[in-house]
């Protein structure tokens, strides 16, 4: 088998007593569409949190590409082609949609002090083209209508794909996806599955957390169910309506 | 009349040099979110570093380098910066409420350190240098119409230099920290560098501002850094309106207006039992301005605009 594009290896982040993520363990393999299950408080979040460094890990190792990047900070990660969003939306709320995506390149010569001064004719090379390339992403994810709202302004279903445009911007590898469609009317979820199949078949990676059990029988293969922290499932989304595991966990930890 | 004029020039000098300083803040504040309750001491740092750059060897003081004016204030900016970037590698990892009440302590050390330190003149403070170039005008009037263009080009430039600053990709960059860190930071940023740049070069605005307010009075004690001149110049950014440079200077010569006219209201107008108190009802006058301001117009007379794109307006 191919090397996998992420590579977790028991990875434990305690919360003083409280074990969130427990010794887990996981390959994503390149050009997959990942889906990450649990009952609530099972830990997925704070898994995505330690592999895109905004916790460090309390043991355990990331490799992403083959290179340990456990404890890489995310600013890091992000320019190594990992990109996340957040299950409660993080929009720059008084920027406008176009600014939120304009600010995502990296490496922009404008974003230095003395950038608008002493590199001017640069600078606004790089606007022109961050601005054309942002418009395509808006286009792409259904919002350029929007380019000139404030970002808070914006329905939350909205703030998602705002969200997907923004990592667009760094051309990732990688993207993980905390709850992409909950919270979101059924019209916009399903722009949004369809922009994560295409992106797929360009041959971007995803992981997916997602609590709606259609959208990732429907289009997540693999799945990994954590529950308490650990990894008690993985496997086609087929096995696991039936794995009496998984159904154990979610009937004797979630309460709804 | 002349004595009208005079005051005026007066005046608009005093108000222009505050201006600086709160542009100083609205970069930090208005465009970047850190809030800086110590302002003081980066004003002061500049005022003090011109003086004893540029002044003349007193006994028993440090400095008096004598050195040319321009340098001597570009080297106050210097030492306001030097003391932002001490200040904001210890202090920068801190939000909100507790930078302000970490960055106030700084400025009431500073004033205690130049009250208490006799090498920096103590409570008496540093006499300045004779005003720079002076003896070219004949009139004090003259003179001071002269520094008051002076300092309003520096404030033009200084206009100029943030509202080309805050329309480029780092304006933009430090209004997405001000928004959300950890968000920015997915994106690729590193707010800890953006904080500290943005704070280092608001006060080194505040430092220009200090060393023009030393040049004009040709004096600096600890009186002129006291924890009021912080609130003063907080409430001129919060009525002008933060995140909008524009708004900064309106702020700072209404508020300065008032501040004024109040002074001048209460010494005239006021019973002489009252009037022993016009320092103390004056704070609680900006008190009552701020806290009404947030109340009822939290964004100022001037909010920030949106950044809009014109092509893309153009586009629907």
């Amino acid at each position: 088998m191919a090397e996998p594009i992420l590579s977790i290896r028991n990875v434990t982040r305690d919360f003083g007593e409280f074990r969130a993520v427990d010794d887990v363990s996981i390959d994503i393999q390149t050009g997959t569409i990942t889906g990450l299950i649990g009952p609530n408080g099972a830990g997925k979040t704070t898994l995505f949190n330690v592999l895109t460094g905004m916790l460090p890990p309390t043991s355990g190792t990331v490799h992403l590409d083959g290179q340990d990047v456990t404890r890489f900070r995310p600013d890091a990660l992000f320019a190594m082609g990992l990109g996340r969003t957040f299950q409660i939306p993080r929009p720059f709320a008084k920027m406008s949609v176009l600014e939120n995506v304009m600010l995502a390149p990296l490496a922009q010569s404008g974003e230095r002090l003395w950038g608008p001064f002493f590199q001017s004719g640069k600078m606004r090379d790089q606007e022109a083209a961050i601005r054309r390339r942002a418009m395509e992403v808006l286009d792409f994810v259904t919002l350029a209508p929007l380019a000139d709202n404030a970002a808070g302004q914006i329905s939350g279903g909205q703030m998602k794909l705002l969200e997907l445009a923004r990592i667009l911007m760094g051309d990732p590898k990688l993207i993980l996806l905390d709850e992409p469609a909950a919270g979101v009317n059924p019209t916009l979820t399903k722009t949004l599955i369809e922009k994560i199949e295409e992106l797929n078949r360009d041959g971007k990676t995803f992981v997916i957390i997602e609590h709606d059990m259609d959208f990732v029988m429907q289009h997540c293969d693999p799945v990994i169910a954590l529950a308490e922290g650990r990894k008690v499932f993985e496997g086609r989304a087929e096995e696991a309506q039936s794995n009496t595991v998984l159904l154990d966990a979610y009937l004797g930890a979630q309460v709804e | 009349m002349i004595g009208v004029l005079s005051y005026l020039i007066f005046f608009a000098t005093v108000a222009s040099i505050l201006s600086i300083a709160v542009l100083g803040l609205n970069l930090q504040w208005g465009n970047t979110g850190l809030f800086n309750g110590g302002v003081v001491a980066f004003f002061g740092a500049g005022a003090y570093g011109t003086l004893i750059l540029g002044g003349i060897p007193q006994d028993g003081l440090i400095g008096g380098f004598q050195l040319p004016y321009l340098i001597a204030l570009f080297g106050g900016m210097v030492i306001a910066g030097i003391v932002a970037w001490v200040v904001g590698l210890l202090t920068l990892r801190l939000r909100h409420d507790y930078l302000a009440i970490a960055t106030f302590g700084v400025a009431v050390a500073f004033e205690n350190l130049v009250r208490n330190a006799a090498i920096l003149g103590g409570a008496q403070g540093i006499r300045g240098f004779e005003r720079p170039l002076r003896d070219l005008f004949e009139s004090a009037l003259a003179y001071n119409a002269a520094f008051f263009v002076f300092v309003l080009t520096l404030l033009i430039l200084t206009y100029l230099f943030l509202e080309r600053l805050i329309a480029s990709p780092f304006g933009r960059l430090l209004r997405a920290i001000r928004e959300d860190e950890t968000a920015a930071q997915s994106l690729g940023k590193s707010p800890s560098r953006v904080r500290l740049t943005a704070f280092i070069a608001g006060s080194v605005i505040m430092g220009l501002a200090g060393g023009l307010y030393a040049t004009f009075y040709a004096f600096i004690s600890p009186q002129d850094v006291l924890p009021i001149l912080t609130f003063q110049i907080w409430a001129m950014l919060i009525v002008g309106g933060a995140g909008n440079n524009k708004g900064a200077v309106m702020g700072t010569f209404l508020i300065w207006a008032a501040w004024t006219a109040s002074g001048w209201a209460l010494s005239r107008f006021a019973p002489l039992e009252v009037q022993l108190y016009t320092g103390s009802i004056q704070f609680v006058l900006i008190g009552f301005v701020i806290v009404g301001m947030l109340m009822w117009r939290p964004q100022g007379l001037f909010p920030e605009k949106l950044v809009v794109s014109q092509s893309a307006a153009a586009k629907r």
